[in-house]
């Protein structure tokens, strides 16, 4: 083959060795493919380990496990309140995530906000949801403004337990 | 000794040698499975009983640090109302991480619809997240192999290696990919992998107060959740698009996609 052949080729094989060369450096050595295939599973495989290793904050799972867990150390509260109507919401929604709670964070921040009750508790018209059995009230003329907890006990919110 | 018997003697000692010790002790299959457990991870939406508080988007932008006044979450609660006139709504507002405290609809650039309560038909809350699909389009588009299926059925995406070109978020037919504000990066539910791989369940699992939302190994023929998938009428979301997800849902409407 002549030179003009050879010259733009010489530019072409030094590019792919640059290149291979680059990625050798490059790429980190456990990138490969997993159970499935080159096409859904081609990646880092130590990421895997670094999305298990962070930390969780909310603590032990399934409401039942968690009033367990509450009340290995609250337990003349945890008891009581737990068979009532909300029994049923796990500590942590309201009391906040407690994963390492007597140590890091020292006090839960618990949110009693008249927001957080109307999740539930704002009446809406919908007749066919199970949004319709749990009792509701509209919120722009019941009490504006008031924390619901001012009145409502939310460990024993029958009416019976109204302060 | 002939060298017939001898040459069928050693016939004998070479078969009996090559016969592994394991092969001659009796398999426990329990033993086998808890040492190379298949493990195949599947969500289970039971939409009648949702009723659209939002404590489990809450759980999820705390546990996953996703910033809360922004306008992307990795789980969300959809409402559908149907009208008495045929006529349907559905919005989602904030990815409803303050639950839904107005019977107004949200059409979206801050106008709402007031809709009479006489004339509404049916309602229904219905949550969503990435479906963690058998055949995800998002890993496949990837190009730098960012995004991934794990080999236990979770799809992830490597935060030092993503690039933040957006094809995934195109490519998902449920909009369950968007994109960080802080990590700069593509981000999505990991079915709370780190919870899982702690034992734990996952943290919108944890918070929903009336068990919507259950996850399970669809593997594991004795799970719950995956008895209740093989023998009661779930729905998955847009099974026309051949990504096989594996969140399966307990009273889908059609309208729901």
């Amino acid at each position: 083959m002549k030179s003009h052949v050879w010259r733009p080729l010489y530019v072409v094989i030094a590019f792919v060795v640059a290149l291979l060369v680059f990625r050798f450096f490059y790429v980190p050595n456990d990138f490969g493919s997993g159970k499935r295939g080159f096409m859904y599973s081609f990646h880092r495989k130590s990421n895997e380990m670094e999305w298990k290793n962070q930390a969780a904050k909310y603590g032990t799972s399934g409401r039942e496990r968690m009033h367990e867990y509450c009340s290995a150390c609250h337990s003349n509260v945890v008891t009581v309140r737990t068979e009532k109507l909300h029994g049923i919401i796990p500590c942590e929604d309201c009391h906040g995530p407690a994963m390492n709670h007597p140590e890091k964070p020292e006090k839960l921040n618990i949110d009693r906000s008249r927001e957080l009750c109307l999740r539930c508790h704002t009446s809406l018209p919908y007749t066919t949801s199970e949004r319709h059995r749990i009792p509701g009230i509209n919120p722009k003329t019941h009490n504006t403004g008031a924390e619901c907890v001012k009145c409502h006990n939310p460990h024993n919110p029958s009416m019976e337990g109204m302060k | 000794m002939e060298r017939r018997e001898f040459l069928k003697k050693c016939i004998l000692v070479v078969a009996g040698a090559s016969v592994p010790i394991s092969a001659l002790t009796l398999i426990d299959p329990k033993k086998v499975l808890a040492a190379n457990p298949d493990i195949q991870w599947a969500f289970l939406v039971d939409t009648n009983k949702c009723v659209g508080c939002g404590f489990c988007v809450k759980a999820c932008k705390t546990e996953n640090d996703v910033p809360f006044d922004a306008n992307v979450s990795r789980t969300w609660v959809e409402r559908y109302v149907y009208t008495k006139d045929d006529k349907r709504y559905v919005d989602s507002p904030k990815a409803a991480l303050y639950g839904y405290t107005e019977a107004r609809v949200d059409l979206g650039r801050g106008e709402f619809k007031e809709i009479d309560p006489k004339n509404v038909g049916k309602a229904f809350f219905v949550p969503k997240l990435c479906n963690h699909c058998s055949s995800p389009a998002c890993t496949q588009v990837c190009p730098v192999g960012a995004t991934y299926k794990t080999d236990d059925g979770v799809v992830l995406v490597d935060r030092t290696w993503c690039i933040g070109c957006g094809y995934c978020i195109m490519a998902c037919p449920y909009g369950a990919r968007f994109f960080h504000p802080v990590a700069k990066v593509v981000d999505k539910c990991t079915f709370c992998y780190h919870r899982l791989s702690k034992g734990l369940e996952s943290a919108c699992v944890n918070a929903c107060p009336f068990k919507a939302r259950r996850m399970g190994n669809i593997h594991d023929p004795e799970d719950p959740i995956t008895k209740i998938i093989m023998n009661e009428r779930v729905g998955v979301l847009k099974d026309e698009f051949g990504t096989k997800p594996q969140a399966f849902y307990i009273g889908l409407a059609q309208e729901v996609r």
